[in-house]
């Protein structure tokens, strides 16, 4: 039976955990997504599935238990907004260097510095480009729903162990608070010891047990190895890029004109969108879903047949910059964007929209 | 007497606890590192723990640890042992977990996370190597380096003025609830040697028994920082360290 819930965004990230079989969730508290922390101390899952849920005493100590806890083989997240997942940088980086699966949610709000507890897209660069130091990539989706905070809990553990490279889910505090609609996915039973050695004992720290050591690291003294090591993740990377584009069409097929954004400015865009169409003009909504890899292909394909592109994000404009990578500089590509917290209405969109049309 | 005779099993005394490995140490002459592994591994032996331990290893000269005894091993990040520690301990709540950590990394970059575990009472092992000084950085000022000694970073002595006061972080663990059994040792001489190995023994006997968070800080040597001798640099100890960061047990909860 369909088990259909109206839910904030926060809370249906800590019902997926628990749901996703999720085996710890470490987190430290920051408006807007402490919803997230709260909700599993209340539903309190350690009494039914046994997950741990642990407050720490800063991001800092989260993603490092975060770290350790993927070590050991577990499916393991923490939540968190964008100050800090700055301070969560530097174990993100650890994450990947030591090809550790694991969940990173930021609902993020409006920087730089202490910024604004309001909603923003501003963390774009930081999500698809690094955030800490050294040549990785985590790999980022980008929910425009409820729904999709749900079913990107579970997508993004399967991801993460499939290429065992950290995922974040890229949300915004707009996605966090608002309460929609959500099918609910059954309980996912969480791996028993045995199952976490058997799936994943090639490489986690279970105990030495018939088998050599694991050392669970990022360091290699050795250049030429540790050359070879970034290598390996390169073509990690680039399996990715090859696999796993996620991406959605809305009125594409005919468009002249195309509005490319993600998340809670697509779900803006969309209107905008059918805004304009009511006044004849030909435009279509480009979602990127997976914001890296970015569907690069797939948008310089769509492309081709058309006369300009307007990128909608809640920052100064980050994503453009892939967009425009992906199509070159023959098409026009313009910027529309709020900051600091403020939000767009789909009027300002189209607006913005017809200027770009007369340029 | 000829040679077979005298190695026959019956007539040993003493052999290399077949948790160490053959890699070579790569620590200096003189260093406390490498003794301290080597009742590390006894103990991991004698708790018949090396199917079910996993080691944390810091950010400083013993990064490498997990190279010298054989069992299972995390790498943390700068200061972040206890906290990867606590997550591994939550996640195998019947298994070992304990960190190695150095002054600089647990005192200094790593004073949140080591406060708020033995806090917690997390069922860890600490193990904390106290030399007063930055070995692997090339021998800068620790938080524990004592009032007028000098470091690179502080070449004329350190000055409280300047520099603040040392760090007595066995002290602070003490007073928090969290921690079951808090203890200093040292590894400067056999009986030295033999008593920390009881401690450690006991660290992890209690960690594992579910009685909180046990603290072993070693007063340790770093011949090359402090730039001494291996017998001068334990005499230093002796005479300067001990009377600062005095050896023994401060906490023991039944």
């Amino acid at each position: 039976m369909r088990e259909l819930r109206l839910m904030k965004g926060n809370e249906v990230i800590a019902e997926a955990a628990i749901r996703s079989g999720c085996d710890a969730y470490f987190g430290y508290p920051i408006t807007p997504q402490s919803e997230v922390m709260e909700t599993l101390m209340e539903l309190r899952p350690w009494e039914a599935t046994g997950m741990v849920v642990l407050q720490a005493e800063s991001e800092t100590a989260s993603i490092n238990m975060v770290y350790g806890g993927a070590s050991c083989g577990k499916r393991c997240m923490t939540s968190s907004s964008s100050p800090g997942i700055s301070l969560m940088a530097e174990g993100i980086s650890y994450l990947a260097g030591a090809e550790l699966p694991a969940l990173i949610v930021n609902v993020s709000r409006g920087g730089p510095g202490l910024g604004t507890i309001q909603p923003s897209q501003a963390d774009y660069f930081q999500a698809t480009k690094g955030g800490g130091h050294g040549d990785y990539h985590l790999i980022v989706l980008a929910p425009a729903a409820v729904q999709e905070m749900h079913d990107f809990v579970f997508l993004g553990f399967d991801l993460a162990f499939k290429y065992r490279n950290p995922v974040m889910i890229l949300a915004d505090g707009v996605i966090g608070q608002m309460m929609e609609k959500v099918e609910l996915a059954p309980q996912r039973p969480r791996w028993t010891d045995e199952e976490v050695v058997q799936l994943n004992g090639s490489w986690a720290v279970t105990g030495k047990k018939n088998r050599d050591r694991h050392i669970i690291t990022s360091v290699e003294l050795d250049s030429l190895k540790f050359e070879n090591f970034n290598k390996k993740l390169v073509e990690k990377y680039a399996k990715v890029r090859e696999q796993e584009v996620r991406y959605e069409e809305t009125l594409c097929d005919d468009a002249e004109y195309l509005i490319v954004a993600y998340g809670t400015s697509a779900r803006i865009g969309q209107k905008a969108m059918e805004l304009l169409r009511t006044e004849g003009i030909k435009a279509g909504l480009f979602r990127p879903i997976t914001l890296y890899p970015f569907p690069e292909k797939e948008l310089a394909a769509r492309s081709k047949q058309l006369k300009g592109i307007l990128t909608v994000e809640l920052s100064a404009g980050q994503m453009i910059e892939d967009v425009k990578l992906s199509v070159g500089h023959q098409l026009h590509v313009e910027h529309y964007g709020r900051m600091g917290g403020m939000i767009y209405t789909p009027n300002e969109i189209t607006d913005a929209f017809k200027k770009m049309i007369n340029r | 007497m000829t040679v077979e005779e005298i190695i026959k099993p019956e007539n040993l005394t003493y052999k290399k606890s077949p948790l160490l490995t053959d890699a070579p140490m790569h620590y200096c002459p003189g260093c406390s590192h490498g003794t301290v592994h080597k009742i590390l591994a006894e103990v991991l032996e004698d708790l018949n723990a090396q199917e079910n331990s996993i080691g944390i290893t810091p950010v400083g000269c013993s990064v490498l640890l997990y190279n010298y005894i054989d069992i299972d091993w995390i790498e943390a990040a700068h200061g972040r042992a206890p906290a990867v520690a606590t997550a591994a301990k939550r996640l195998y709540p019947n298994k070992h977990i304990f960190a190695y950590q150095g002054d600089g990394d647990l005192a200094a970059i790593g004073t949140g996370e080591i406060i708020h575990t033995c806090n917690r009472g997390d069922n860890v092992t600490i193990i904390f190597i106290n030399n007063g000084i930055y070995g692997m950085t090339g021998g800068q000022m620790a938080p524990t380096t004592l009032l007028g000694m000098p470091t690179a970073t502080t070449p004329y002595g350190r000055d409280p003025k300047l520099n603040g006061y040392p760090f007595k972080v066995s002290e602070i663990m003490a007073q928090l609830p969290g921690t079951g059994y808090v203890t200093r040792q040292a590894v400067h001489t056999p009986g030295a040697v033999r008593q920390a190995r009881k401690a450690l023994k006991k660290a992890f006997e209690k960690a594992y028994a579910g009685k909180g968070t046990s603290f072993i800080e070693i007063v340790a040597t770093c011949s090359s920082g402090w730039k001494l001798s291996p017998v001068d640099s334990n005499k230093w100890m002796t005479e300067n360290m001990f009377p600062f960061y005095p050896l023994g047990d401060l906490k023991d909860v039944e």
